[in-house]
């Protein structure tokens, strides 16, 4: 790609090395350079020991995805080197501590900066070890040190003066040891190209997490289970300053009966899992189908079945959430594939969910919710909360006294909140009257299903089309959805580059799916790729599903790993 | 002045002679007891015939799924403190589907009270064997008699820590619905666990059964009195105590957190402006 800067880190060790802080550290310090910053972690399900790496893209062009090119790896064990050494690129560094790891064996490019001897003599511990890693890899690529200073007088400033100054001697300890007996004329290098104010950093996870309290979401409950946890943990975090609930159910089963107990009540509510949790919670989707009553669930999708691969990525679950549930209900689903939609369609999920009256699942997965992502600061000022139709004291005379479930032509029922004057609100997940009691007569049951999906009628007009990208009258078209949004495009963008001609088509409002968007896009369909981390191509089922194109070719990766521009392209020269 | 009136709605779909006419009477006389009006009361069911209560009388209502009535009632009672929230049921959707619902809402001691018909059988599903059925109970599903020892709810509560615990019996509406206004008016998580006869599919623990058993808890028994309490749970058989069995003070979900009694959430005004700062936690 036509870049001026764009190199790669990989920091490597066992869990309990302190990787994601190193990782973060340097990441926020080259982001605060102005450069964009991309990172993504790589963890084994434990604690402490065995391998785990976090990579580090930067660029002075928008980056939103990783590469498989690596330009500096600090090896903070044995492994690491071996893991990863064929990654390099030519003239490619691994800055190890030597006097830790002995590598007679190896011949590549060895920065070997003797790590912990550094911090012992800077600040009496061998604890500021990483941050001498740290200095050590600015100095290498040429950045300034001063901007990593600042960030770790932010990190550890709360810990107090001292723990802040050691940690920046340390670094700079491992800057100066560098930059004296550096390895001659690194190639790759950074500097800084402007400010960073109108700039923001945050993960998939993140993004939800702020969109749903910046959206009025006042009541989040939820199980633990990774990779959704932070986003339980980010909401709980707001509960004092925000008069927000953050409740940890016993369960995912309770925790969905949770929200559509308070979004009953009048709160705007949200549960976030992975497939395991949400596989407990299909019965209470359909119950919020039954009662109309609006949830946002995100799914933050890892590799199944089962407890699969509980750290690492994958995006097995797309026809799950749009089929999942007993009987026949509106939903819609949603799939971001960076931050800045994860933010905005969070926040178009709860309007939906409410004007609707209906669930919404937000799918994500491991490689969105933990990457870090630079972007621009969101637009809070369009955010606009839209609670949907409500019975008021004036719809009284047309109306009469209160139906939950009045049947309307649009099929949406006015809303009231129980505890008011103004009538008694009952609903039931059993088939009901408009006024929400028990029945079994076969009419109502009709009319009732009509209209329900006259709502899904309505929705439909307020799915975006898809994105696309790329040479507009292609003789290829590679088909994504979700987070492989950003490998897609920087795939698309080097085939174009080396003189392919290639589209891109990206679907990120996935149901009601977009059906004469799609099928306008797909006049190509044997030169049709769908591109996604699964084993079956589920996109290309709904895609036959929907619109009755049969798309053939799939490029599919499911070990776990994200997909890259790299692998993309490796799978597409080998179907040539 | 709110009357019985106010609280009568409709027909019912129960067989002739049901424990759950008493239990439906009683409610209704309990929440006029303690001076509801019925826009104020959010009742939670579940599923089974226990769980058609609410829609033969008049409240709000949420009949939502088999043996998720607490979680609902929870969510609810959380975003709106100043909802009466009563979960109601029967013992196969609150002993063992919702078994761990229940134990969580001790612990949470949130401020719903919860109604659990008790007719040691399934009624409407037309009579298997329930997590309180008696041992050697043949039902459909236990044809040589059934080997799992019965659940002793209250004890269970009890060992829980529950703020309020008592049983009562469909057969004496008035003692009954004392003992729900009680439960009502008590600040914390209670359950009132109700012998109801099924006169179709239990034909062990009739009317008749219970009457020859059951005795009332008079003033010189002090339900504050934990071991007493816990003796009083494993009486069963020849005598049944009914009544309040035990209480403690302890302090409730809401009261836990004042900010959500001051401030209910569903009250709070939305306004963007307050949410400016979330975004400085990314700021670079
Ligand atoms: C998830 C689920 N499992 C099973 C059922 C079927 N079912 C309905 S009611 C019931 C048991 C009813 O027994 P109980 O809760 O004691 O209520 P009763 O009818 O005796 O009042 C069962 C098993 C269901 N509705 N949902
Ligand atoms: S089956 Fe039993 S519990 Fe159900 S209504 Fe008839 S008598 Fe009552
Ligand atoms: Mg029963």
């Amino acid at each position: 790609m036509n870049m001026s800067i764009d190199i790669s880190f990989k920091i490597g060790g066992e869990a309990g090395q302190g990787l994601q802080t190193i990782g973060y550290i340097l990441a926020k310090s080259l982001a605060r350079g102005g450069l964009y910053v991309f990172t993504n972690q790589d963890n084994e399900s434990r604690i402490r020991g065995g391998h785990n790496f976090y990579q580090i893209r930067i660029s002075d062009n928008k980056v939103e995805n990783l590469t498989e090119e690596i330009h500096v790896i600090i090896a903070l064990d044995e492994k690491t080197i071996i893991e990863h050494k064929d990654e390099l690129v030519r003239n490619g560094v691994i800055i190890f501590d030597g006097e830790k790891i002995s590598v007679k064996k190896y011949d590549e490019n060895l920065l070997n900066v003797p790590f912990e001897r550094l911090a012992k003599e800077k600040s009496g511990s061998t604890k500021m070890a990483n941050s001498v890693a740290i200095g050590a890899a600015i100095s290498l690529v040429g950045y300034d040190h001063s901007f990593l200073e600042s960030v770790l007088k932010d990190e550890f400033g709360s810990k107090g003066a001292e723990i802040s100054d050691k940690n920046i001697q340390a670094s700079r300890a491992g800057f100066n040891f560098v930059s004296e007996n550096g390895i001659g004329e690194f190639p790759y290098r950074v500097k800084k190209i402007g400010d960073s104010q109108d700039f923001i950093f945050l993960n998939g996870n993140e993004a939800v997490a702020s969109a749903a309290l910046l959206s009025g979401c006042k009541f989040v409950s939820a199980y633990p289970m990774s990779p959704s946890t932070s986003i339980q943990q980010f909401f709980a975090s707001k509960m004092k300053d925000y008069g927000v609930v953050f409740e940890q159910a016993e369960d995912e089963i309770s925790a969905i009966n949770m929200i559509i107990g308070a979004s009953f009540a009048g709160a705007r509510s949200m549960t976030a899992t992975s497939g395991g949790g949400f596989s407990l919670m299909v019965e209470g989707l359909s119950l919020a189908g039954m009662t109309e009553t609006p949830i946002v669930i995100v799914i933050c999708e890892r590799p199944g079945p089962a407890t699969g691969f509980p750290t690492r990525t994958e995006q097995g679950e797309l026809e799950f959430a749009i089929y999942a549930g007993h009987g026949e209900f509106p939903r819609a689903v949603f799939a971001p594939g960076n931050v800045e939609q994860a933010f905005y369609l969070t926040s178009k999920a709860f309007n939906l969910a409410e004007k609707y009256q209906i669930p919404v699942i937000i799918l994500s997965d491991q490689y969105l919710a933990d990457s870090y992502f630079t972007t621009e600061r969101f637009d809070i000022s369009s955010i606009k909360v839209d609670r949907g139709e409500f019975f008021t004291e004036s719809q009284v005379k047309k109306l009469g006294e209160y139906k939950r479930h009045l049947i309307t032509e649009s099929g949406i029922s006015p809303r009231l909140f129980p505890g008011q004057k103004l009538g008694l609100v009952v609903t039931d997940s059993d088939e009901h009257t408009e006024d929400g009691h028990i029945t079994e007569l076969a009419d109502v049951k009709i009319n009732n299903v009509n209209k329900r999906f006259r709502k899904l009628e309505l929705l439909k007009k307020n799915i975006g089309t898809p994105f696309v990208y790329g040479s507009k009258d292609a003789d290829t078209l590679l088909i994504g959805w979700g987070s492989t949004y950003g490998a897609l495009k920087e795939a698309t963008k080097i085939l174009n580059d080396q003189g392919s001609n290639v589209k891109m088509l990206h679907l990120s409002e996935i149901w009601p799916f977009p059906v004469e968007a799609v099928r306008n896009e797909l006049k190509i369909p044997d030169k049709s790729i769908s591109v996604e981390s699964n084993s079956t191509g589920q996109m290309a089922h709904l895609i036959r599903a929907e619109t009755g194109i049969e798309i053939n070719k799939k490029i599919l990766r499911f070990d776990g790993r994200p997909l890259t521009p790299q692998y993309i392209l490796r799978e597409f020269r080998k179907g040539r | 002045m709110v009357t019985l009136k106010d609280y009568e709605n409709g027909e019912t779909a129960w067989c002739p002679g049901c424990g759950n006419f008493g239990i439906l009477q009683a409610v209704k006389k309990a929440l006029v007891k303690v001076g509801l009006e019925p826009y104020q009361v959010l009742m939670v069911s579940g599923i089974g015939q226990a769980a058609k209560l609410p829609h033969y009388m008049k409240c709000n209502l949420f009949n939502g799924l088999h043996g998720r009535t607490l979680p609902v009632a929870t969510g609810a009672k959380i975003v709106n403190p100043k909802l009466t929230v009563i979960a109601v049921s029967g013992d196969g959707d609150s002993y063992s589907e919702g078994g761990n619902h229940f134990m969580h809402a001790i612990r949470r001691n949130i401020d719903v009270t919860y109604l659990v018909h008790d007719n040691q059988i399934y009624g409407l599903t037309k009579g298997q064997a329930s997590a309180t059925s008696a041992e050697g109970f043949v039902t459909k599903t236990t044809p040589m008699g059934a080997f799992s020892k019965p659940l002793n709810p209250i004890a269970l509560a009890i060992s829980q820590g529950i703020s309020f615990v008592g049983r009562g019996f469909s057969g004496d509406i008035e003692h009954l619905s004392t003992l729900i206004a009680e439960a009502i008016e008590n600040r914390g998580f209670s359950l009132v666990d109700i012998l109801q006869p099924c006169v179709i599919f239990n034909h062990v623990n009739t009317y008749q059964w219970y009457r020859k058993r059951i005795y009332k808890l008079d003033s010189s028994y002090d339900p504050k009195d934990r071991n007493a309490a816990f003796q009083k749970a494993q009486e069963w058989g020849e005598r049944i105590p009914i009544g309040k069995i035990y209480t403690q003070d302890r302090l409730t979900y809401i009261e836990h957190d004042p900010e959500i009694e001051s401030n209910p959430i569903i009250e709070q005004k939305h306004s963007l402006n307050n949410f400016n700062k979330i975004l400085e936690d990314f700021k670079i």
